[in-house]
């Protein structure tokens, strides 16, 4: 049930924010800062969601297949590789790492 | 997701060519938006399947995946929703972890709405397909026609298709049970890493995004679960006082 909750809480939030950004008047968000801030905000959810998907065992830090997995996936973003591959490069490694290692 | 947009715009030669002939006079051929919008629309929606599986390896029911993808429609607080309920996270703190990665999308909406000046009545139905795809689509247009038909033709491929992969995934995730044995677990952080990639331009972003890591990281072992990541969405205002700080004491010193 409380995951039925958070889901609900989720697609009203995303829906309202969406919406908005259509709805207010030019100019309210239009303050520079409100702006830089908001282009920032991704990027330290993004950056913290992706450490913590990748080094965190419930509320441990560890080091195991998928550090090699993101590894893989970095490698294919600077090789400019489509969005769908980087996402493979990550999968087979983490998959063949732990494959290998038991 | 700009480069996203770029990479993809050439991905499907000739599945435009079947819905519009018509050149306009000033600017780009509809045939040659479609293109660039199913390219996109395409790409983007097959990546619903990595989805899909990742909801389902968290533990979340069937419906449950769906309902997300069907109304929630933003990649990000998508994946990290089910990520911070797999993590053991209160539904609220996890709803709120969303709901900060999907605040992009009003200012999207912002540019959205100046560009490609909708009716009053058809903005509540618009507001849906508000995000990173669409918004970059239509902003390469060159004209508001082009710009409308670009969002319209990568918001229905990106949402037919994004909904229709979910499902499968998280069949496809039900069917092969242990979802980590595949390293299916690392397809989220991907997505995650692909996304920031683009957006770390300037030291600004750098900064941002290593204080956020160490924040993310530092904090997990001593907050509770879904917590550690809204404290280090702060590395955002954090660093942009600082820069202002530092930006007063040096007249001139600093761009921006």
């Amino acid at each position: 049930m409380t995951v039925w909750f958070a889901i609900a809480a989720t697609a009203v939030g995303a829906y309202v924010v969406k919406l908005a950004g259509l709805l207010v008047p030019q100019g309210v968000l239009e303050r520079p800062l409100v702006r830089r801030l908001a282009a920032l905000l991704p990027v330290a959810l993004l950056a913290a969601l992706t450490a913590q998907q990748t080094f965190a065992d419930g509320r441990a830090l560890v080091l195991d297949a998928r550090a090699a997995g993101l590894a893989a996936a970095a490698v294919a973003l600077v090789l400019r590789a489509p969005f769908l591959l980087v996402i493979a490069a990550a999968v087979v490694v983490t998959a063949g790492v732990r494959a290998m290692t038991g | 997701m700009g480069r996203v947009a770029e990479q993809t715009a050439f991905a499907d030669e000739g599945a435009g060519t079947a819905g519009a002939t018509a050149a306009e006079a000033d600017g780009k051929p509809d045939a040659a938006v479609v293109r660039d919008a199913l390219g996109v629309g395409i790409a983007v929606g097959l990546s619903g399947f990595a989805f899909g599986v990742t909801s389902a390896g968290s533990g979340l029911t069937l419906a449950q995946t769906c309902v997300l993808s069907l109304l929630v429609f933003t990649g990000a607080s998508q994946f990290a929703l089910v990520g911070a309920l797999a993590a053991g996270s209160n539904p609220l703190t996890a709803a709120a972890g969303a709901f900060f990665l999907g605040v992009r999308n009003a200012f999207y909406g912002l540019r959205l709405s100046q560009l490609l000046a909708l009716p009053r009545v058809v903005r509540p139905f618009a507001a849906h397909w508000v995000i990173d795809e669409t918004t970059a689509v239509s902003l390469a247009q060159p004209s508001r026609r082009a710009a409308r038909l670009g969002f319209t033709v990568t918001g229905l491929s990106l949402y037919v298709l994004w909904n229709l992969t979910t499902l499968l995934g998280a069949l496809g995730a039900e069917a092969i049970g242990d979802t980590d044995a595949w390293g299916l677990d690392a397809a989220g952080p991907a997505v995650f890493l692909a996304l920031l990639a683009p957006m770390l331009r300037t030291t600004t972003e750098r900064v941002v995004a290593g204080l956020a890591v160490l924040l993310g990281l530092g904090l997990l072992p001593v907050l509770p679960a879904g917590v550690p990541v809204l404290a280090a969405a702060l590395a955002a205002p954090l660093v942009l006082f600082l820069k202002g700080r530092r930006k007063a004491a040096r007249p001139g010193g600093e761009e921006r």
